[in-house]
């Protein structure tokens, strides 16, 4: 999957990033808890959060992901959505809640 | 393998948790500029991330020096915070002394120290009340 059909599957608006959406996602992790995040390796690429802080981007980052959505329709901070775009991270956000975000995506296989 | 010897040494400033992790993201560039394997740079990542995280948070900021050779990635953490009473508790899964505030931002879950020592080959803390925290980890090629 493309990180266009993610953006498509979720109705998400894209922050930034907008070049980077034909690169190919295998996996997603969906948490608020950034230290659950960095416990569980496994090539996650994309990385589905209510969190919206510096350090969503830094646990992003460290895990070598490609993207982070931002669910429940929230929006952060121009300074985070700057620092992910320094950073190579594409950046979304979605209406879905959580629960849904994950269903629609590991319907759309993503694991 | 790495040909070059390294070392990084970075002054950590307690409580900016907005700052807190840009060594870990400098040390990351850094290793991945010398050529180190995907796995290895996530493993050091992880490790130096969280205890960066945790000089930020329990520390009062500190010292983060990082050392590689043609072996390993050596992580020295050294802070001069309040130190850690019961350092078997502290490694407890889901045991954690942080605010609500600092839940609030996504740590404190107490899962920091359990995945330093998880992705690290060897892991050492040397702590007491009133001297500080030396945290040792290295990560072997």
């Amino acid at each position: 999957m493309k990180l266009s059909d993610v953006r498509e599957i979720l109705s998400a608006s894209v922050m930034c990033g907008e070049e980077r959406l034909s690169e190919e996602v295998l996996s997603v992790c969906g948490s608020d808890l950034m230290s659950d995040v960095l416990a569980f390796v496994k090539d996650q690429s994309v990385l589905l959060t209510g969190l919206m802080n510096q350090q969503v981007v830094r646990t992003a980052e460290m895990m070598d992901m490609k993207c982070i959505v931002f669910v429940r329709g929230k929006t952060p901070e121009p300074d985070v959505v700057t620092l992910a775009n320094q950073r190579g991270l594409t950046v979304m956000s979605t209406m879905h809640r959580m629960y849904e975000a994950c269903g629609r995506l590991y319907s759309g296989g993503l694991v | 393998m790495p040909m070059e010897k390294l070392t990084l040494s970075f002054d950590i400033i307690g409580g900016n948790f907005i700052a807190a992790g840009e060594a870990s993201s400098a040390t990351k560039a850094a290793l991945r500029k010398i050529g180190l394997s995907n796995d290895i740079i996530r493993r050091v990542s992880i490790c130096m991330y969280e205890g960066e995280i945790n000089q930020v948070i329990h520390g009062g900021g500190g010292k983060a020096v990082i050392e590689v050779d043609e072996r390993r990635v050596a992580i020295t953490l050294t802070d001069g915070g309040p130190g850690i009473p019961d350092v078997s508790k502290a490694l407890e899964e889901g045991f954690s002394t942080a605010t609500n505030e600092i839940r609030e931002q996504g740590f404190g879950a107490g899962m920091g120290l359990p995945n330093m020592k998880r992705y690290s080959d060897e892991f050492e803390i040397i702590s007491k009340p009133g001297e500080g925290t030396t945290v040792v980890m290295s990560i072997r090629f």
